[in-house]
């Protein structure tokens, strides 16, 4: 969670390289994606909630609006734990990549919502495979702490 | 003892249900936040004071994350001012020698403005005072795009001044705290600013949606946007002045106009904050109600017509009609003596328009033995008499005299041709008795305000 806070405050510096800017991942989605797969617990919720409300008010956008759409896609990936448990590393990334849709389309329609106005999907799309890329991070984490607890072996 | 040497120790509680429990709390509180959360007002009271305290802390640790950057920039800089120092001075003088052109032109048309503005007695905004600033984080995401600047409340930052880059509109403030403040880029998906295009002066919202072209919402008018104009800030509604530059207008893919920002041609690392104050935040309301209204003041009695009839009966008409239903177009040609013109001439028809006429010296004097000849031979040619006496002095019919018909057989036919021509002839002689104005500005049509749309 701390890294997760760490990444976000340093992707937030005003940089450009070559004249483009830096990309805007969700950090927080790898996190989300590994804690939901190595095992239910009732702390990941309450971590989602503090990362979702830390990356609203860095970001100086809507209050919950991150932490709710993260505590979505944590739902959806606890109830089809059963269905990724065992699956291949690609087959891993295509439910990543599933969840994190949900989760930029959660953002999308409660901004609708609110600002009555539809973001530009260009800018969605980007954020959604500069977050996709982050796959490899969740599978680490799920490499390192599936086999660590010794209550699943 | 331990919770696990405890009876409750063996206590086993399924893992997934509890933490579906825990997540059912966490997306209630984090609905009721969104919920309740107005950061779309744009107050200042519906900041909150988490994000105040989050804009402290993230203010000094963003100037230190990004003072990496910035050393590296101003290293890349120095080389390549020594390596590239001798191209540079060819261009550098290149600009200066067309730079020399502008201002020449800048100051004649500094000082013809001034004149203009003495003439018309305008009242123009005052300068705005201004404070530079550095931006230290920066969120870029499709549904939040906003900026933390180095200055905050020591430095008089308010809620909803607006930002400028050294290139063009950035967005407003949104959030001040002690050392730093939050700048909301016109491209979130929140912002709204209301502009003008440049060439036509018609007015729309910019829009932003997350991307980086924000949008030209409620367009009004035929054909009011093309490629490549210039978009300013139109000043409606007093959030932010007018005139301040925006970008170009582009089609967008959608086929929606779009702006290109004129922001985005450099980094937005250094910002300067106008500590800009509406009317509405400068005026004392309260004082304002409490002032006594004076009471109207009487206008002079009816000018006694002479008998004599000079020209067709039906001249008088187009320019009464004019007064009436054109007033708006008169007015903005010659603010100053035209209503009254026409509130002499037409006098018994648009009597609406007579308390213009005491206050307004320039009518005074206007004898009604005034020839039409004075008319004739304006300072500079008869542009100078303005839209609201031109359909006067061609008493010959036409669509606007037609609409004004019904109100011919009320009017005294003795008044008519030359009235309306009086004012032009008394703001001729007031101009030509100012030696100190050039032939030039005191044959010039007053500058036309906007239109209106």
């Amino acid at each position: 969670m701390v890294q997760v806070v760490a990444a976000t405050i340093l992707l937030g510096v005003p940089l450009r390289v070559f004249g483009l800017q830096l990309p805007e991942p969700v950090f927080a989605m790898p996190v989300v994606f590994a804690w939901a797969v190595i095992r239910p617990s009732i702390l990941a919720p309450m971590g989602i909630l503090i990362m979702g409300l830390f990356m609203d008010l860095f970001w100086g956008g809507s209050q919950g609006l991150w932490a709710l759409a993260l505590l979505i896609a944590y739902g959806i990936l606890l109830a089809g734990r059963s269905m990724m448990a065992g699956q291949s590393r690609t087959m891993l990334w295509v439910w990543y990549g599933m969840v994190a849709g949900i989760v930029e389309l959660s953002g999308y329609l409660f901004i609708m919502l609110d600002t009555k106005t539809m973001p530009s999907l260009p800018s969605v799309g980007w954020q959604y495979l500069a977050t996709l890329v982050l796959f490899p991070f969740a599978y680490r984490l799920i490499d390192m702490f599936e086999d660590a607890d010794v209550r699943f072996r | 003892m331990s919770l696990r040497d405890s009876q409750f120790g063996e206590l086993k509680v399924p893992l997934t249900w509890t933490a579906a429990a825990a997540l059912v709390v966490a997306a209630i509180v984090a609905a009721a936040l969104l919920l309740t959360d107005r950061r779309e007002t744009l107050q200042a009271e519906a900041y909150g004071a988490a994000r105040v305290a989050t804009d402290t802390v993230m203010a000094p640790v963003g100037e230190a994350l990004s003072a990496p950057g910035r050393w590296t920039g101003a290293g890349i800089d120095a080389i390549r001012g020594y390596f590239f120092a001798v191209s540079e001075n060819r261009r550098l003088k290149a600009e200066l020698k067309e730079m020399r052109q502008w201002r020449d032109v800048a100051l004649a048309l500094r000082n013809e403005n001034g004149r203009f503005r003495s003439l018309l007695g305008l009242k123009t905004d005052p300068p705005i005072p201004m404070i530079a600033a550095r931006v230290v984080t920066d969120a870029r995401g499709p549904f939040a795009d906003t900026r933390i600047a180095n200055a905050g409340r020591e430095a008089g930052v308010h809620v909803g001044n607006p930002v400028m880059s050294e290139y063009g509109l950035v967005g407003r403030v949104i959030g001040v705290t002690g050392g730093a403040s939050r700048v909301l880029m016109v491209t979130d998906v929140a912002s709204r600013t209301p502009v003008m295009i440049d060439r036509t002066n018609a007015r729309a919202i910019l829009t932003g949606d997350g991307g980086p072209n924000p949008k030209l919402d409620y367009l009004r008018g035929q054909d009011p946007v093309r490629e490549g104009d210039r978009i300013l800030t139109s000043g409606d509604g007093g959030v932010v002045p007018r005139g301040l530059p925006v970008g170009f207008a582009v089609k967008g893919l959608d086929g929606k106009w779009r702006v290109v920002l004129a922001s985005d041609k450099g980094p937005i690392d250094f910002v300067r904050i106008l500590l800009f104050q509406d009317f509405t935040q400068v005026i004392n309301r309260g004082e304002l109600d409490q002032l006594e209204v004076p009471p109207p003041t009487p206008g002079p009695p009816p000018p006694v017509a002479p008998p004599t009839l000079v020209g067709p009966a039906a001249a008088p008409i187009p320019g009464a009609a004019v007064a009436a239903v054109g007033g708006a177009a008169a007015r903005a040609a010659t603010p100053g003596p035209a209503p009254a013109a026409t509130t002499r001439t037409a006098a018994p028809a648009a009597s609406a328009n007579r308390p213009a006429t005491p206050a307004n010296p320039a009518a005074r004097p206007a004898t009604p033995s005034a020839s039409p000849g004075t008319l004739a031979r304006p300072p500079n040619g008869a542009a100078a008499t303005g839209a609201a006496t031109r359909p006067a002095a061609k008493p010959a019919a036409g669509p606007k005299p037609a609409a004004a018909a019904p109100t011919a057989p009320k009017k005294p036919p003795a008044t008519t041709a030359g009235a309306p021509k009086k004012p032009v002839a008394a703001a001729a002689r007031r101009d030509e008795g100012r030696s100190d104005l050039p032939r030039e500005v005191r044959s010039q049509p007053a500058p036309s305000s906007d239109p209106p749309h």
